[in-house]
Order: structure tokens, then sequence, then C-alpha cells
């Protein structure tokens, strides 16, 4: 009887170590490819405004309170951040992008991963990155910096359109914030 | 039953097998010059807190216990710290842009804040990383002076 307890044992700890190796491998072969070539323009740098673009659409989720679509957004994102080239922009200015595209990447890999709460804590750094980015990279698009006063004590995000609907608060607080200045 | 007999003796060979797999511990020898402790001026308190709560997995030295040793649990562990490495690594301090330690630093304030670091299943065998309310304090009000020197 000892030795079948014994046994047993050994088999619960096999049977996880080995369910734990499987996912494991399932992680590693998740790289998604994303093709985002249909937009071209020559004036501004067209995978800034797609990293643009799929950052709005990640807001719009979060506005929403869609977690599921936010964490595959956020997915997204962290695509057409690494599909990032600033081999055009000064060296000043590609060490300060490679900053942010790095420090942008892991907020959207959180985002991609996790409860609503946590998405907006970290929409929220992510949301400077991108700020900072569109500073050097420009952009086509009208774009207004808007600020909630409430939100972890005082948090802006960026959006295409001027009225307020607020990713921090979701149906909770709508329209709570302001637009705080205008892009471009 | 003997059936059961058979798996269960294959699962136990198996066992003793996985114990024979080359392990990558995580422990460096030398410190890097980037160490959170050594870049900034810790109170010796919140160094303490740190070493015994965090380092663990967030540096490149683990103390492991003997059970830590043992497959599959310390396959567990290393992937563990292998991701906390990922996350934040205090060795490695200094190599981030005050861009990647402002972020770094919002996420140890809110994690500790919210009870989520360190993990429940670390401090379920290590009783003694379980912050104190006073411990917690301290440590947060460090990484709090820390973040807004640099913004």
């Amino acid at each position: 009887m000892k030795k079948i307890k014994m046994s047993i044992a050994a088999m619960l700890l096999l049977t996880v170590s080995f369910a734990y190796a499987q996912e494991k491998d399932k992680m590693d072969h998740s790289n998604m490819k994303m093709d985002h070539s249909k937009m071209m323009d020559t004036k501004t740098d067209a995978k800034a405004e797609v990293i643009l673009n799929d950052y709005f659409n990640l807001k719009d989720a979060l506005v929403a309170d869609d977690t599921k679509k936010a964490a595959q957004l956020g997915t997204t994102l962290v695509a057409s951040l690494k599909a990032f080239d600033s081999s055009h922009y000064t060296k000043e200015q590609q060490s300060e992008l490679a900053d942010i595209i790095e420090d942008a990447t892991e907020h959207a890999e959180h985002i991609a991963e996790s409860a609503i709460d946590h998405q907006r804590e970290h929409f929220k750094t992510l949301s400077k990155d991108i700020t900072d980015m569109v500073a050097i990279t420009g952009t086509k698009n009208t774009l207004y910096q808007q600020f909630c006063p409430m939100y972890d004590g005082g948090t802006a995000w960026l959006s295409t359109k001027e009225e307020v609907r607020n990713p921090y608060y979701g149906s909770q607080m709508l329209k709570c914030g302001k637009v705080q200045r205008e892009i471009n | 039953m003997k059936v059961l007999k058979i798996i269960a003796w294959i699962a136990l060979i198996a066992f003793v097998v996985i114990q024979f797999f080359p392990m990558d511990y995580n422990q460096s020898e030398t410190l890097p010059q980037t160490d959170f402790m050594l870049v900034n001026k810790v109170p010796a308190t919140v160094e303490k807190s740190l070493q015994v709560s965090c380092y663990d997995c967030h540096s490149n030295y683990t103390k492991y216990p003997w059970y830590n040793k043992v497959q599959p649990v310390a396959w567990f562990l290393e992937d563990h710290i292998k991701e906390g490495k990922a996350e934040l690594n205090f060795n490695e301090w200094d190599t981030y842009s005050d861009r990647r330690k402002n972020s770094k630093l919002r996420s140890i304030i809110k994690q500790i804040e919210n009870g989520q670091m360190p993990l429940d299943s670390y401090t379920l065998i290590h009783r003694d990383a379980i912050l104190s309310k006073e411990e917690k304090e301290a440590v947060l009000n460090y990484m709090k002076t820390l973040k807004d020197d640099l913004e």
C-alpha cells in the first residue's frame, strides 16, 4: 500500500510537470504576423501611424470596458511596435525612440494578459510613451491630449476626437476629463 | 490494478530520472555595478526587505532551499525566476533608462500596494518574505521618493 501511495504521488507530480512543459511550448509558438502594409503616406511615418491606430483602437476598447478586446489589441500593438523602423531619424531621436518603444512594448504585453484594472494602469504609462513618440514622429491627423484629474492623481491620454470618452473609467465615468491640448 | 501498478512504476522511474536533468541555477558570483543597492542610497531596513522579499526572483542570485532543488519543483521555480528577471532585475537597475526606471518604479509601487508582490505562492513557503505593515510602508516610501526624484 505504501508503495502505491508513493507511486501515485510521483505520478501526480509528473503529470503536472508534463502539462506544464506543454503549456510552455504553446506559449513559444504564439508569434503572430501582422500585415499593416496598406497604410502608406510619404509625408508621415507610416509605421508610427500604425502604432497610433492600434493605440486608439485599444483606447476605444478600454472606453467600452472590453477587457478581451483590449487584450487582443495589446498583442496587435506589440507587433506594430516591433515593426517600427527608426533608421531615418537622427541618432539622438533613434535612442529616444528605442527607449520609448521598449517601454511601450512592455506595457502592451501586460495589457495583452491582464484584467481591466491592470490594463488601465499600464495604459497610463503607455499613453505617456505614445505621446512622446508622436512628439518625434509627428502624425498626419489632429490629436487631442485629454486629461482626467481623478484617475491616479491625474492622467492623460490621446484621442482622435475632441469629445471626451474616458478610457480609465469607461461606463463608470464616461465623460470625465477635458481636452488639455491639441496636437497638429 | 495491475495496469495501475505499471503506470505507477513508470511514473516513479520517470520521477527519479528527471532529477538528473541539468539545472541552471540562478546564482551569479558577481554583483554588477549597476545593482539597485549600489547606485542608490538605500536605507538598511529597506535593503534587507528587498533582499529577502524580492531578490530571489528579481536578481541574478537566488537562495535555494533544498526542496527547490527537487524536480519538478525546480522547474516551476526556474520559470518564475526567468519571468521575474525579465520584468525587473535589480542587478541591472542602472542599465534601465530614466523612462524605464520610472515605469518599473510605478509597477513596483502598485504591485506592493495591491499585495500582488511578493507572490502568494512564494510567501507560502518563504514566510520571512512577507512584508510587515512597517516594512511595506518603508519600502513604498523609499520607492516613491526615488520616483519623485526622476520626474
